[in-house]
């Protein structure tokens, strides 16, 4: 849980930071989106690296969700009489089902954006607005829906993170003493901040014009 | 102080139980919340109906023997044992729902008491410090430093009273194991032992049938004890390089 998790918070920094390439032009982003199929070449062939990634994010994917639902189906039998009074079950229901949101979006995020390719903008449609990664970033961003879907995904990614980070470094026993243990819940709640409010700059500039 | 009061009330292991309204009066907000129960304990005894069975022993907070689950919160508002817990935390005409511990491996034994023998099993399965018997060494034979023995000290503070189970979401005991695990993983008598604690404790833990933690801190903040989530983190590193060969 706690590995396959922080594997995704490396992923995430980096696909935030190649996100934040649409703030320098199309130009910048189009060639950035290239360079990253062409990267490493000719030791590995076209997109080598980009599959290297997304074989060892799907392990993790598959490792992560494997621990979670494990955990999920154990503390349902370890207290089977629930309490009438209280909210013990809450603490847990943002972690859990905030991740089938997560998954569920990830899901639609891939269709849209890697494997098919969706236009949600009648206006901009067609090979011209598929095939130019700028285009089709600020076609869909153009329609309010699709900019609301992202922002929910990203709050819920950011209570993911505030609570997941701090629990690896728990996990993996980093948090020995008061002071580290301050500080990887101080990690926690940065960590959402800077990679969720990252995330949102290219969507929100597209929504005020910004990027067009 | 006049209240209404929702007790689980349970006849026997096997019993099924539900929860039963009563009310009290003229409780005095000085009185604890056991003296309240022993007030409607009275009350039921003199209508001849049979008096709620709850845990307790030392009334002072330290033996762990008490707890109750009050309106879904471990030991109730204050961060105490039911035992120091007094009336004047409540309102008056206040309905309070009183619920035993809820854990598979706590199960009810009557009303508001559980059996938390799995505890005692899971010290045997390695919760101690192997030593010949003869006479006591000096107690400045081996140098402590302060700030493990204060650590020791803080996690030792745990009087087993099961409420970090009570309060996990995932019914998971990783608090009170923390808090055993590094008690001795702190202290030199700890350390042959060490690895080969971790690992047995940590085997018995989950043949109970308590949950996994996932390091939501209801626990600690249930804690009378204020034991800190970090010896959870402590329990984990030992389980790492325990699993990692170094036994």
């Amino acid at each position: 849980m706690a590995v396959t998790g922080l594997v995704f918070v490396g992923y995430l920094l980096l696909h935030m930071y190649g996100n934040l390439k649409a703030l320098s032009g199309e130009q910048a982003f189009n060639v950035y989106a290239e360079h990253l199929r062409t990267f490493g070449e000719p030791i590995l062939p076209y997109g080598g690296l980009l599959w290297i990634v997304r074989v060892v994010l799907i392990v993790s994917l598959v490792g992560h969700g494997h621990a979670a639902f494990a955990l999920w189906a154990r503390a349902g039998n370890a207290r089977r009489t629930k309490y009438a009074a209280g909210k013990a079950a809450l603490r847990t229901a943002w972690m859990r089902w905030g991740g089938v949101f997560l998954l569920l979006f990830l899901v639609w995020h891939l269709l849209h954006f890697t494997v098919v390719k969706i236009s949600p903008n009648p206006d901009a449609t067609g090979p011209d607005v598929v095939n130019n990664p700028h285009r089709l970033l600020v076609a869909s961003f153009q329609v309010w829906w699709m900019t609301l879907i992202y922002v929910l995904a990203m709050i819920a990614l950011a209570l993911h993170l505030s609570h997941g980070v701090f629990s690896a470094m728990q996990t993996l026993g980093w948090t020995n003493s008061a002071a580290s243990y301050r500080r990887a819940k101080l990690l926690g709640h940065a960590s959402a901040v800077v990679i969720a409010g990252g995330f949102l700059i290219p969507p929100l500039a597209i929504v005020f014009g910004l990027i067009q | 102080m006049n209240l209404t009061l929702r007790i689980w009330r349970q006849a026997g292991p096997r019993h099924q139980g539900e929860l039963r309204t009563y009310k009290v009066k003229d409780i005095s907000p000085d009185m604890s919340f056991l003296e309240m129960l022993d007030v409607l304990n009275e009350q039921l005894n003199a209508a001849g109906e049979e008096p709620i069975a709850f845990d307790s022993d030392c009334r002072e907070g330290i033996c762990g023997t008490c707890g109750l689950m009050i309106s879904g919160e471990a030991h109730g508002p204050e961060k105490t044992t039911t035992c120091q817990l007094h009336m004047r935390s409540f309102s008056d005409g206040e309905v309070i729902t009183i619920e035993p511990w809820r854990a598979n491996a706590f199960p009810v034994i009557k009303d508001l008491v559980v059996d938390r023998g799995a505890f005692d099993r899971i010290i045997q399965a390695g919760g101690y410090i192997s030593v010949n018997t003869g006479s006591a060494p000096d107690a400045h034979a081996t140098p402590v430093p302060k700030r493990n023995a204060d650590r020791a000290f803080q996690a030792a503070e745990c009087i087993q009273c099961g409420a970090c189970v009570a309060a996990c979401p995932n019914a998971s005991a990783m608090l009170f194991l923390g808090s055993k695990v590094t008690h001795l993983a702190e202290l030199p008598q700890g350390q042959p032992e060490r690895m080969a604690r971790v690992v047995k404790m940590v085997d018995q833990h989950d043949a109970e049938g308590f949950g996994g933690c996932t390091n939501v801190g209801a626990c600690s903040q249930a804690c009378p004890k204020g034991i800190p989530q970090d010896v959870i983190s402590t329990l984990n590193f030992d389980l790492r390089t325990a699993l990692r060969g170094n036994r």
